[in-house]
């Protein structure tokens, strides 16, 4: 009878997971190349419409970020669901994007002020009104340069719902 | 006393490690997204100027109304036919310029009742403060597609490159050809058919 309990004894070998730490820091390798830490919290909604005809923004440090949407729901009941401007870490008002605007400028050298981009992030349920008196604002302090930041992608991704 | 060999260290902990760092990054960080439609304001001039007189079969209207509803050239429209419309509008050709030079590299029909050329065709697009904004990104997307379509299919005639690649190209620091000519050519295409898209102040 022994013969035949031997056989049963082989058990399978145990796999290896040796390599498995390699594998994890490849990945966190690659995300931490392929991120950028987040610059600002966002209190509001920003999902952001998609377009294809897009040029690339270089020069991450000439550009200035309006963003704009309806408050994140944690702050509905302080700030309503109306769709509002956020400015650095902060909800803003449209008169508060001159002195944004006039702060970023003060903080880069002279001789780049000139190539300094706006990039309005605006969710994509935001109505046209707040879009234009931002641009409106931006006119009024000469800071014509502006990019409506989209996600790379068919516009009839832009249809309600999706 | 006898040497006892180091004991080895387990490394079998080091794969949680690396996930826990993983996890932070993948928290903390996002993939940015930093490309969009680049536009260029118009400046605040306070001073009176005197009207320019652009003749209605040169203006193309876009409307967008608090519903999200197209009107172009006074009849609605859906949204897929707009980048259609709108380049055959700027390739109709059927006049001249203010030199009096004919467009001789327009395909379009020719109307006599649609833009005299390219260099006079302008896109005026209006839209409502109740316009949602990803519709009005749509719009301006097709609006911008109808150009690039348009200076394509002119670099692809002249030089057998598309025009998205020729501004890839110049761009690109690896680049072998001559960028100065390739400047100049990007250049000559955008004269021809020039991006002119006004909006309309409410």
């Amino acid at each position: 009878m022994s013969k035949f309990k031997k056989k049963k004894s082989g058990d399978l070998p145990a796999i290896s997971t040796a390599s498995l730490p390699d594998i994890v820091f490849m990945l966190l390798f690659f995300f931490m190349v392929a991120t950028v830490m987040r610059e600002n919290t966002l209190l509001i909604k920003n999902n952001l419409p998609s377009a294809d005809q897009i040029e690339k923004l270089d020069k991450k440090d000439l550009v200035m970020y309006i963003y704009a949407g309806q408050p994140q729901e944690r702050f509905q009941s302080q700030f309503g669901k109306e769709s509002r401007i956020q400015l650095n870490d902060k909800f803003a008002d449209v008169k508060d994007i001159a002195a944004f605007i006039a702060a970023e400028r003060a903080s880069k050298r002279e001789e780049l002020r000139d190539y300094l981009t706006t990039s309005l992030k605006v969710d994509k349920d935001a109505n046209m009104g707040l879009v234009g008196d931002i641009k409106q604002e931006l006119r009024k302090v000469n800071a014509l340069k502006i990019n409506y930041t989209t996600k790379k992608g068919d516009i009839t991704l832009n249809k309600k719902g999706n | 006393m006898a040497k006892r060999a180091a004991p080895e260290v387990n490394a079998g902990s080091m794969a949680d490690i690396a996930f826990l760092l993983l996890i932070f990054f993948l928290v903390t960080t996002t993939i940015e997204t930093d490309s969009g439609i680049s536009r260029k304001l118009p400046p605040i001039d306070d001073t009176q100027q005197e009207d320019v007189i652009i003749k209605e079969k040169n203006l193309f209207t876009v409307l967008i109304n608090g519903k999200d509803q197209l009107l172009v050239e006074d009849e609605l429209m859906e949204l897929k036919d707009l980048r259609k419309a709108a380049t055959a509008f700027l390739d109709n050709g059927g006049g001249t310029d203010n030199e009096g030079n004919k467009c001789d590299y327009c395909h379009g029909k020719k109307d006599p009742s649609s833009s005299d050329h390219p260099d006079k065709a302008i896109i005026s697009l209006k839209n409502d403060r109740e316009t949602t904004y990803s519709v009005y990104i749509s719009v301006q997307n097709e609006l911008v597609a109808a150009y690039n379509d348009l200076r394509d299919r002119r670099a692809q005639d002249l030089y057998g490159i598309t025009f998205k690649e020729m501004q890839k190209n110049l761009s690109d620091v690896n680049y072998k050809g001559n960028k100065d000519k390739l400047k100049e050519k990007i250049e000559k295409i955008q004269v021809e058919y020039p991006q002119k898209l006004s909006e309309v102040q409410n």
